[in-house]
């Protein structure tokens, strides 16, 4: 059997309130297998972003256990985590996240700086994601010089310069219009065919529908979890 | 790795420049002060070491009491109590290299139409070499000169360019009090002595001849002073207690009763005097080391500003895999890299004060590799401690609370 990239087990997380305990996750169980696209869906504040924080190792469960590729998060110390995020997962986030001092191409090789990649090679892989996303000749550019898609595809670029098994994006297209959202959708489609596992917070139907399967939130649990119907499947 | 960080803290330096500049003036006014003053005190130990390396090693004065002090041997007239004949017996002490009676006294002396007032020194031979007087130009004058009391002299610097200018001294003729004395010899020149008094202002005539000419002496073969030089310092204690005993049995001194001369160790004196401006250049540094503190807490605050302003981007970068120990050098290498600069500029600025000074007040500076060195240690040192706690800060944040910040 091929190993899980993601498997939750009574995951839960709760955060201490003025009001005291507040349980945003509680309990979830969920396997993803490699080269899975999964689209996370549900109402705000329904523990969403709290669950893809854990998967990133961003953040401690306060009960459950997770592995990710088969290794026990829980056992592994920060050194390990930021090497286990440096190696195997790119994040992509709403508000994109770029450095703004930096040029497209250094923040798209600055994961590779700390994966320990010569300067060279650093540049000709940056490039090649540059170029993968269509901004190959933005590279000496500053982020505050392009538009949100763009530095949205500089994201997914930075996200895989270091070939990650696992892209997790938290509302990737909350900040774009339709159309561009569209142009981004493709290009995750476009990654999960490469073989890539993605998996992606959304509210809207219509982006989720790129996804091959829906899992729906709320009040931190998981309410459903099925296929996207086949006739939305084709639509794309 | 190292170089990609080098080239980020210079990044964050130019991002903010007016606030690196100021950071970096805390610095640069610390080193530079620090620099300067080092400069300073050194340069003062210097010219003590100098002025009592031009006053003669191991010396003693032996200085004679007034007769009626002792009680006994007072007839009334309170002459000295040293004489020539001590002299002669001191000099067969172990340990003792030289020996000179001394007669001094101010006179006013004549060439021609020109007048100056000068320490005159009536001694022996011995004198000359026991304080490290050197020859310029001439000869010293011998034994047979003392015997025979000829009227002859060594003059001084200060003392020849007062009364001949440009003029060589050699073989010309002054006038003390009335008597004519050739010069034969020109000394070196030596400078201030520790209490600040000019010792080229000179002249250096036989005892005999000064006792006879210049100052009378109503009690023959007595003298004033007696200067005795040890053969090392450590000789020093054992030359002081024989010397001691000798002129206590010589001058028929009986148990319990004071001595009637007085000894002066002038190299204790020296070495007080070096100790002082030690403890002073060590004072000047320390106050000078003040302003290097308020420069590193300045670093410190700086540094604390960024490590919140740019909480997000450290958020960013832990979720990409960087590690704390690597946030940590982050932030230290900026640190260290301001207070580099500043130290670098500071450097430039402390060695051009203090050659300022020295060309605006003929103080003597001494600005050493080791000054140079120390201020670099100190500065990387200050990055270095007052860095730690805002890098600190940084890599100890929790990614996602970092990612959250606005
Ligand atoms: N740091 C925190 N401290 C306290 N409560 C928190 C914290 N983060 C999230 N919560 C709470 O946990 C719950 C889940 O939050 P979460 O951000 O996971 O929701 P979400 O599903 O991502 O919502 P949205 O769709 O609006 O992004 C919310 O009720 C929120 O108020
Ligand atoms: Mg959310």
């Amino acid at each position: 059997m091929v190993e899980a990239v993601i498997r939750v087990v009574g995951l839960g997380k709760s955060y201490s309130t003025a009001a005291g305990l507040f349980p945003a996750l509680r309990e979830v169980d969920l396997s993803i297998e490699t080269g899975e696209f999964v689209a996370i869906m549900g109402p705000s504040g329904s523990g969403k972003s709290t669950f893809m924080n854990l998967l990133g190792c961003l953040d401690t469960p306060s009960s459950g256990d997770y592995f990710l590729v088969g290794s026990r998060v829980a056992d592994l110390d920060r050194d390990q985590l930021a090497a286990l995020r440096n190696r195997s997962i790119g994040f992509v986030f709403q508000g994109f996240n770029l450095l703004p001092r930096m040029t497209l191409e250094d923040n798209v090789a600055l994961p590779l700086v700390y994966a320990g990649v010569e300067r060279a090679q650093r540049r000709e892989r940056a490039r090649q994601e540059l170029a993968r996303v269509g901004l190959a000749d933005y590279a000496g550019s500053l982020p505050s010089r392009i538009s949100g898609g763009q530095q949205q595809r500089v994201a997914i670029a930075r996200a895989l310069v270091n070939s990650p098994r696992l892209i997790l994006a938290d509302e990737p297209t909350g900040n774009l219009d339709s159309h561009t959202s569209e142009e981004i959708m493709t290009l995750f489609a476009a990654l999960n065919r490469g073989g890539i596992s993605i998996v992606l917070v959304t509210h809207e139907p219509d982006i989720a529908a790129y996804a091959a399967r829906q899992v729906r939130f709320r009040d931190g649990r998981i309410v459903s979890d099925l296929p996207t119907p086949a006739q939305a499947l084709t639509a794309c | 790795m190292l170089k990609a960080m080098l080239g980020e803290a210079w990044q964050a330096m130019g991002a903010n420049r007016m606030r690196s500049v100021l950071t970096m003036l805390g610095m640069v006014i610390g080193v530079g002060s620090v620099v300067m003053m080092m400069a300073i005190g050194q340069g003062a130990q210097y010219a003590v070491a100098q002025t009592i390396r031009s006053m003669g090693s191991n010396l003693y004065i032996v200085i004679s009491g007034s007769t009626s002090a002792g009680g006994l041997r007072s007839g009334g007239g309170g002459g000295p109590t040293l004489t020539i004949a001590d002299a002669e017996a001191i000099a067969e002490l172990d340990g003792v290299s030289n020996v000179a009676p001394v007669q001094q006294g101010t006179q006013q002396l004549v060439y021609g139409a020109n007048n100056w007032s000068s320490t005159v020194v009536g001694t022996t031979p011995p004198y000359v070499d026991a304080r490290a007087w050197t020859i310029v130009s001439g000869y010293p004058f011998g034994d047979s000169d003392v015997r025979a009391a000829t009227r002859v002299a060594l003059i001084g610097q200060t003392a020849a360019d007062n009364l001949f200018g440009n003029d060589d001294p050699l073989g010309k003729t002054i006038r003390i009090r009335q008597s004519p004395f050739v010069i034969v010899g020109v000394l070196g020149k030596k400078g201030q002595n520790l209490d600040g008094r000019d010792q080229d202002d000179t002249v250096i005539i036989p005892l005999t001849t000064a006792q006879r000419k210049v100052f009378g002496n109503p009690f023959p073969g007595s003298v004033r002073l007696i200067m005795v030089q040890a053969n090392t310092a450590e000789a020093m204690p054992a030359v002081e207690k024989q010397m001691t005993a000798l002129l206590r049995q010589r001058h028929r001194l009986r148990e319990g009763q004071d001595n009637d001369f007085y000894l002066r160790n002038l190299a204790a004196a020296a070495d007080s005097a070096a100790e002082t401006t030690r403890v002073m250049s060590v004072l000047l540094g320390a106050i000078a080391s003040v302003s290097l503190l308020v420069g590193g807490i300045g670093i410190m605050n700086i540094m604390l500003v960024s490590v919140t302003e740019r909480t997000r981007e450290i958020g960013i970068r832990m979720a990409i895999g960087t590690r704390q120990k690597d946030i940590l050098a982050q932030f230290l290498l900026e640190a260290l890299m301001i207070s580099v600069a500043g130290c670098l500029v500071g450097l430039v600025l402390g060695v051009g004060g203090a050659l300022l000074t020295n060309a605006l007040t003929d103080m003597v500076i001494v600005i050493s590799g080791s000054s140079i060195l120390v201020a670099f240690g100190v500065a990387a040192g200050i990055g270095i401690f007052f860095g730690y706690y805002p890098a600190h800060r940084a890599a100890a944040l929790d990614p996602i609370e970092a990612l959250r910040h606005q």
